[in-house]
């Protein structure tokens, strides 16, 4: 049931810049990525005076004449639609809270969970320290709301969950979901990605899933290179 | 000319410097730095949510430093725990890192930093605020340049950069001047500057020069250690 490809549309439009043909370079906060009035400042770059000008630390790469910055170390910024795994950490009268590890914890309103729950016995359904993945319904200056509704979404039971670095996630889902299929092919596990860095594996030994995990961070190690997919496959050649 | 300096270096020549980024694999970013025998370290965390409340601002996150002499970092026991000095410190290293950060896409949030300084030989907060631009940088926070730091000064009339414990401690003639400055890399902006004891204006403009040409030296490590923290690591993952 929960084969779904869990995945954001910024995921998308991040990873098809990952073409290994692509020019691509590490560049510190104010470092030049390149001179010329060609080209046009994208996401995480300003422009001053002639030059293109990193504004954090990460890899840039030229989209045509966009320039784009993407970060590969960091914390987890919270966006609407994203499906992020989390913890139910306290249950309110109207409501789950849930930790979804980034700056302000997630709420999942009673009315947002797929069927009917009646309001005294929460708990049978969600309990205190379930996982659950979830999407984000909106951000607000006073909290972040999620829901269950929707496919994939719900209760995790059984597997584990681990985590990568945040900002790599887009890489791990590959454009289209090709990367994280190719794994769910080669081991069979069942995978969630939330998008802020949280994965849960389900398979039906736990060899497939410990095989599953370290694709996963093999990809999340490699994540500055070009030709990911290529890398893994002849991963899973040699680990057959 | 030969050195007069007490360790046989050039007046204009900093101390061995060493930088390494990703040396705490729970921060979200973290770094070392050391001139010679000053050795700082700096984690940090964050953006996440902003306690007490009533500090939150809806308008833009906030920068929160916190600086600290290790008990066994001086030859004499220092008490652990905030002092006057380290209140100080704490609050100048917040102010020269600032500038250079923009956290307006993190509204009501903080971002902490933990500056220890593991050994003291003169010159700890400039190391600390090196150590913290950089790992700033390394937890993907928007940052309109790196920050470098360097103290210079003065023994008798002699113009020196880097100074030691056993140089800020000189007594004769006109005694010893200490220079504390960060400077935004790549612009000519200034955004901490400290000075203990005398200096004509002639030489503090000659002083001047002399340190803003070091800078180029410190800066270039930090690009370094950045660059490298991608092609050797990437491991550095798995917070809980």
């Amino acid at each position: 049931m929960k084969e779904e490809i869990n995945e954001a549309p910024e995921a998308h439009e991040n990873d098809s810049s990952f073409d290994s043909s692509k020019k691509r370079k590490v560049v510190v906060p104010g470092e030049i990525i390149v001179c010329g009035e060609d080209f046009l400042p994208g996401e995480g770059t300003r422009r001053e005076g002639e030059n293109i000008v990193a504004n954090k630390f990460g890899l840039a790469e030229e989209q045509g004449r966009v320039i784009k910055l993407i970060s590969i170390f960091g914390a987890f910024v919270p966006r609407r639609g994203n499906v992020v795994i989390g913890r139910v950490t306290d249950i309110t009268h109207a409501g789950w809270l849930v930790d979804i590890d980034s700056a302000t914890s997630g709420f999942l309103p009673i009315e947002e969970s797929p069927r009917f729950i009646n309001r005294n016995e929460m708990d049978q359904y969600l309990a205190i320290g379930d996982v659950i993945s979830a999407k984000i319904w909106s951000v607000k200056s006073r909290g972040i709301d999620l829901t269950l509704k929707g496919k994939g979404l719900g209760k995790l039971e059984n597997g584990f969950i681990f985590n990568i670095i945040p900002s790599r996630v887009p890489r791990v889902i590959g454009r289209e979901g090709s990367m994280v299929n190719l794994i769910k092919e080669r081991t069979g596990c069942n995978i969630t990605v939330g998008q802020n860095g949280w994965i849960w594996i389900r398979g039906s030994s736990i060899d497939e899933e410990i095989k599953a995990r370290k694709a996963i961070e093999l990809v999340s190690e490699k994540v500055h290179l070009g030709g990911l997919t290529e890398l893994v496959e002849n991963w899973f050649e040699k680990n057959e | 000319m030969t050195s007069k300096r007490p360790d046989g270096r050039k007046n204009d020549e900093l101390r061995p410097i060493k930088a390494e980024v990703g040396i705490i694999p729970n921060a979200d970013g973290s770094a070392l730095f050391a001139f010679g025998d000053t050795l700082a370290i700096a984690a940090v965390y964050g953006p996440k949510k902003l306690h007490p409340q009533h500090m939150q601002n809806p308008a833009t996150g906030i920068l929160r430093c916190n600086y600290a002499l290790l008990s066994f970092s001086v030859s004499e026991r220092i008490r652990p725990g905030p002092n006057r000095r380290a209140k100080e410190i704490s609050k100048v290293t917040e102010w020269a890192l600032a500038p250079a950060l923009d956290l307006k896409a993190f509204p009501n949030t903080v971002v902490d930093i933990e500056i220890y300084i593991l050994q003291a030989d003169a010159g700890t907060r400039t190391a600390g605020i090196n150590a913290a631009s950089m790992a700033l940088a390394h937890a993907g926070i928007p940052m309109k340049d790196l920050v470098c730091s360097l103290a210079a000064g003065k023994n008798d009339k002699e113009l020196i950069l880097d100074l030691t414990k056993t140089e800020e401690d000189y007594e004769e003639g006109e005694g010893a001047t200490d220079f504390a400055f960060a400077k935004l890399a790549n612009h000519d902006e200034f955004t901490l500057l400290q000075m203990d004891g005398k200096i004509q204006p002639e030489s503090f403009i000659e002083l001047k020069k002399m340190s803003i040409a070091a800078c180029d030296e410190i800066y270039e490590a930090q690009k370094s250690a950045l660059k490298k923290v991608v092609e050797n690591n990437g491991t550095e993952n798995n917070k809980k």
